[in-house]
């Protein structure tokens, strides 16, 4: 169970190598939570990420899963929902593709898509119903300040974010009520794996502060929250910028 | 089944919402039925849901609403026996029971509690030094149990089940009625001795002083106090009043009990209005209103038990995000521990409300009931207070340390590893518990957070 604090006892990372979930299970390892399941695609990488959460009094698991077998979902999550209560689900799986090369080679664009979107779309649905199943729960969806507006640099993974922020919406409007909570999170420009070499935003982040956004998400019970909360600000004034201003702008 | 609602449910501190499917039953038959008909997520009674945290929940499962059964069932006025279903409320009771001269034994800060709920948490009052716990009072009871039979529990016929009820918070079965031995008394007032005290050392003092030759005690401190004045409080002392010491006016009608509300508090109010600096100026208002000392002072029953019942719904003044009460007690030789956690929370700046200090008495025979002899300080604080978290984390264990423990109707964060340590009977409590309902039918959300 959440305490009055928001801190979970137990954990789900779909996507459960990425530096985001990782430092996020941290946190919440540092404060209540005690069973953590790891799911994600590679077993070794899951297995290396398991081993340094690992600590006195703390159960990590690891699960192969993969975002883009759709047809698998409802089986694998399903399983892990049955078990026991989730208190809180973190859907952290993504991919960033590569804009230049995607926009040449549409089959690798619509894979951006499906992972970032049609898999959380599956996902998201399996962890639903389960948390409507068991009365309470957080399901922490990681979107991104791309959704927000798609850019001319990045529109393919800006657009499946995009999509993923409007379904988790609409998926928090539709739990209401239920006892879940659906946390849609919106990072800026984070220093991670996923983002190793590229150059970085204005108001870059990083995983730990992404982290202690979404744990002030689940002790407010918010349905929002922006890492870094200023990005809140900037977004809702780059939103109304006229087309034409907003394609030469280069960020 | 028109009587079952899917709703969301809190506790008085209105954090934490789970989902249940809500029953009202409004007799014994029908609550056998919602029994029955449970899911296998489990069932666990509510009654007025004034406990602070989560232990009147069930996420995604039955919660059973006691509040229809509140028939009084048999009053025996010569000897002060009262038999009433468990939905009856302390209030109705002392409505009821006041014009014959009679009165609850124990009574906590709220009249709106139910005898089930005062069962469940074995509930305290100002008077625990002198009288114990509310279990302590109860004559027996009937118990629905898991498997749908109702057993009559009393502590000579069944010791087991009823300490192991007492203080259970509702894990063990269903109250389904209790008799009550009542005290009597001569008036529905108090004679209250009000003193103002400097300091933390000064009421410890007096309260260590004067509480063996007082029924009633309580001292009301100042936590955002510091330097000098840390801990500065006012302490009541205070006795039913006889007869011969009202004044004329109210000895017309002495035991008339007519309580009121001076309104309540809307449903949709901003945040933050009871924050540190208003909380602040509070304390210092109540503080300095107080008389530096007055003895033989007349004051209501409600007036000197209930204050806050004054203001239907005052939990709402929190706002949106909520508060949670914190009440420990550590026993008597640890008044270091106490003194350090007054200085922390004063140092903190973590605002509380009207923070509360007492004396217990010997401990409860109940397995999990919270009274130990020793110093109880209850403190509340809204859920926004920044750095919360790890302060109270730091406070269980100190207080654990020091051979103390956190009330459970109260407790809302705390982790489950240090309740072993807090109640060492607990493995007993669990060896009742998996007799009396071995498939774990009676399950709330508090069981499952501390793994009760």
């Amino acid at each position: 169970m959440k305490n009055a604090l928001g801190a979970p006892q137990s954990l789900l990372v779909l996507g459960g190598a990425s530096d985001i979930a990782l430092a996020t299970a941290r946190a919440l390892i540092a404060d209540r939570t005690r069973r953590v399941i790891l799911a994600g695609r590679s077993p070794e990488a899951l297995e290396r990420a398991a081993e340094g959460l690992r600590a006195p009094g703390v159960t990590v698991e690891t699960l192969e899963f993969d975002a883009a077998d759709v047809d698998g979902h409802e089986k694998v999550l399903g399983e892990v929902y049955a078990a026991a209560d989730i208190d809180c689900t973190l859907l952290a799986f993504g991919t960033l593709g590569d804009q230049a090369h995607d926009e040449a080679h549409p089959v690798d664009a619509a894979r951006v898509a499906h992972v970032n979107y049609v898999g959380a779309v599956s996902a998201g649905l399996v962890a639903a119903a389960a948390l409507r199943r068991q009365g309470h729960g957080s399901l922490v969806v990681l979107s991104s300040v791309a959704a927000e507006r798609a850019r001319r640099s990045n529109f393919v993974y800006g657009s499946s974010k995009a999509g993923l922020d409007a379904f988790a919406q609409g998926l928090g409007d539709a739990l209401h009520g239920s006892g879940a909570q659906v946390l849609v999170v919106r990072p800026g420009f984070v220093h991670t794996k996923m983002t190793a070499g590229l150059p970085a935003a204005p108001l870059a982040t990083t995983p730990e502060a992404v982290a202690e956004a979404v744990q002030r998400g689940l002790r407010t019970g918010a349905h929002t929250v922006w890492a870094p909360g200023a990005l809140r600000y900037v977004m809702a004034g780059l939103r109304h910028l006229p087309r034409p201003v907003f394609r030469r702008l280069n960020i | 089944m028109s009587d079952v609602r899917t709703r969301a449910l809190t506790g008085w501190g209105r954090t934490s919402p789970t989902t249940a499917r809500v029953a009202a039953p409004r007799n014994p038959a029908e609550v056998h039925e919602r029994l029955i008909g449970r899911t296998d997520r489990g069932v666990i009674a509510r009654g007025l849901g004034r406990s602070y945290g989560d232990p009147a929940q069930n996420a995604g499962g039955t919660v059973i609403d006691m509040t229809g059964l509140d028939r009084v069932l048999d009053l025996d006025l010569e000897r002060g026996l009262v038999t009433c279903q468990a939905g009856l409320s302390l209030h109705r009771l002392m409505e009821l029971v006041l014009p014959f001269g009679w009165f609850v034994p124990v009574t906590p800060g709220t009249r709106h509690v139910t005898i089930g709920g005062a069962i469940g948490s074995d509930i305290h009052g100002k008077n625990h030094h002198a009288d114990g716990a509310f279990a302590q009072h109860v004559e027996r009871f009937e118990l629905l149990q898991a498997d749908g039979t109702v057993r009559q529990v009393s502590p000579e016929s069944d010791p087991e089940t009823f300490w192991a009820t007492a203080g259970g918070m509702g894990l063990t079965g269903i109250v389904l009625s209790a008799v009550l031995r009542l005290i009597p008394v001569e008036t529905a007032w108090m004679k209250v001795d009000v003193a103002r005290c400097a300091d933390l050392d000064d009421v410890m003092a007096r309260m260590a002083d004067g509480d063996a030759s007082r029924r009633y005690s309580v001292a009301w401190l100042d936590c955002l106090a510091t330097g000098a004045s840390l801990g500065r409080s006012v302490l009541e002392c205070g006795e039913h009043a006889a007869l011969a010491d009202l004044p004329a006016r109210p000895a017309r009608d002495p035991l008339r009990f007519r309580p009121r509300t001076l309104g309540g508090v809307p449903s949709a109010l901003p945040g933050g209005l009871l924050g540190r600096h208003s909380i602040a100026l509070f304390n210092e208002t109540w503080y300095r209103k107080a008389p530096r000392r007055k003895d033989g002072h007349l004051k209501t029953i409600a007036g000197f038990f209930h204050p806050l019942d004054g203001v239907r719904d005052w939990n709402r003044m929190y706002g949106p995000a909520g508060f949670l009460q914190y009440q420990f007690v550590v026993p008597f030789g640890a008044e270091r521990t106490l003194r350090r956690i007054v200085e922390s929370i004063s140092a903190a700046g973590a605002p509380s409300f009207l923070t509360v200090l007492k004396r217990f008495g010997p401990g409860d025979p109940g397995h999990l009931s919270f009274p130990i002899e020793g110093w109880t300080l209850a403190l509340d604080f809204p859920a926004a207070t920044p750095g919360l978290a790890a302060l109270l984390d730091g406070f269980d264990r100190q207080v654990a340390e020091a051979g103390g423990r956190v009330y459970l109707a109260k407790d809302s964060r705390m982790a489950p590893d240090l309740v072993p340590h807090m109640y060492p009977r607990l493995a007993e409590f669990r060896q009742a518990r998996s007799t009396l309902d071995p498939d774990g039918v009676f399950v709330s959300d508090l069981a499952r957070r501390l793994a009760l």
